[in-house]
């Protein structure tokens, strides 16, 4: 039976909930939330959304959408635009490319592996921004991110997995 | 990257839309979350009030003093600028903004406004609370702006030592602390040194205070700012009328070395 019109439609509203997500995530990254010290630390939500997606469903998660997520957060948060892009398309590569490890495994190994491409996607934007500074900026409220990045994952990451078993066909 | 590094204003526009649009969300979310910290506020105020009471009352002693040597000044001032023909400062204006987003991360310290280019901010304007300079605005929108903090990487504002008037230049380390730099060699600063804005460069007023010396060590001097910008809620950008002397943006090609 060809799918009709609306079931299309529908569909199509459900493939882009994970672009959708993430999106929120960055907005929500971007709220004020007058805690000192805490926007320096905040975690990095949209990288979350887009290792968890790469690892999942790759499909809905396109490296054009990445890079747009990306693009993105430079606006909003005032980094030189593209080093979020690159970043982020960095995670994707890294999540993907690990993808066929991860199937089947434990969350616990999911989640590590989330640390150790957390940990290399914050060196790197430290390395790029460094480079575009022409000095080493300081790096130690990079540490905290990465740790409460890291911590936040798994809520996150529950969240996404309900929403999945909800509202996404299976491959 | 390079492309932003090339077309500079090209990605300002878009960066600018981007903030706009998303200003709105920004601005119906921050609102409860302002209530709310408010809130909190008050509770720890109340808690505090008795404390806070005795000192306000020996604060108050001493800023009469204060009030009347300030007085004594401003008589004495004016005499003096009437004998001179003194050519006042610009009068500024005051344009009040909220602050809708903080999503700096880790390696960028800036602030999203609600007030954007039809509420009359520009690019430039200096950025102040009661405390301070806060930093100045770095990209306009039309209903939003981007406020880069002093201490932010990008930051170089002109300063002076408030009782040496020795000039130099307050940069950000995208740390907590400021750095005092370009300062003629011989210049001694001792910590509690207070720095103003020198009012170079002619975007903004002088005489803005900015921060104190903390620490002078091997390593260069250290400015502790005035205004701790995680707890900002309210802001005011000066429109000062001079901002076209010198571009913003001669400014920005120094510092992006």
């Amino acid at each position: 039976m060809k799918p009709t019109f609306w079931h299309r439609v529908d569909k199509f509203a459900r493939d882009l909930t994970p672009f959708a997500l993430t999106f929120i995530l960055l907005v929500i990254g971007a709220i004020p939330f007058h805690i000192p010290g805490f926007a320096q630390v905040a975690p990095l939500l949209p990288m979350i959304g887009i290792y968890f997606w790469a690892v999942y469903r790759p499909d809905l998660m396109p490296s054009a959408a990445v890079f747009l997520i990306g693009l993105l957060h430079d606006f909003l948060s005032g980094l030189p635009v593209g080093v979020s892009a690159l970043v982020f398309l960095m995670v994707q590569g890294a999540a993907l490319a690990q993808r066929s490890f991860f199937f089947g495994k434990s969350f616990v190994i999911v989640w590590i592996g989330f640390m150790f491409v957390a940990a290399g996607a914050l060196a790197m934007e430290w390395v790029v921004l460094s480079v575009i500074a022409g000095e080493f900026i300081h790096a130690r409220t990079a540490l905290y991110q990465f740790g409460l990045t890291v911590a936040i994952f798994p809520v996150l990451s529950w969240m996404f997995t309900r929403w999945q078993h909800a509202f996404l066909q299976v491959e | 990257m390079l492309v932003g590094k090339m077309e500079p204003a090209a990605f300002e526009r878009a960066r600018a839309q981007v903030t706009d649009a998303v200003a709105p969300i920004l601005d119906a979310v921050s609102r409860p979350l302002d209530v709310a910290h408010d809130m909190i506020g008050e509770g720890k105020t109340l808690l505090a009030l008795r404390e806070e009471n005795a000192r306000l009352r020996a604060g108050q002693d001493r800023l009469l003093q204060w009030q009347a040597i300030a007085r004594k000044l401003e008589t004495e001032n004016k005499a003096l600028r009437e004998l001179l023909n003194f050519v006042p400062a610009p009068d500024t204006k005051h344009i009040s903004a909220r602050v809708i987003g903080d999503s700096g991360g880790a390696f960028a310290r800036t602030m999203i406004l609600n007030a954007g280019s039809r509420d009359g901010v520009r690019k430039g304007q200096a950025v102040i609370t009661g405390a301070g300079l806060v930093g100045r605005v770095q990209e306009v929108g039309l209903r939003s702006s981007r406020l880069l903090l002093l201490s932010d990487l990008n930051s170089r504002i002109p300063v002076v030592i408030e009782s040496s008037r020795v000039r130099g230049v307050v940069a950000g380390t995208n740390g907590e602390t400021l750095r005092l730099v370009h300062l003629p060699p011989d210049v001694v600063a001792a910590p509690g040194d207070r720095i103003v804005t020198s009012g170079h460069g002619g975007a903004l007023p002088p005489g803005l205070p900015v921060g104190v010396v903390s620490v002078v060590g091997e390593s260069g001097i250290e400015v502790e700012p005035f205004v701790d910008p995680a707890r900002l809620e309210v802001v005011q950008t000066l429109d000062y009328g001079l901002d076209g002397i010198i571009e913003f943006k001669a400014g920005r090609a120094e510092k992006s070395r």
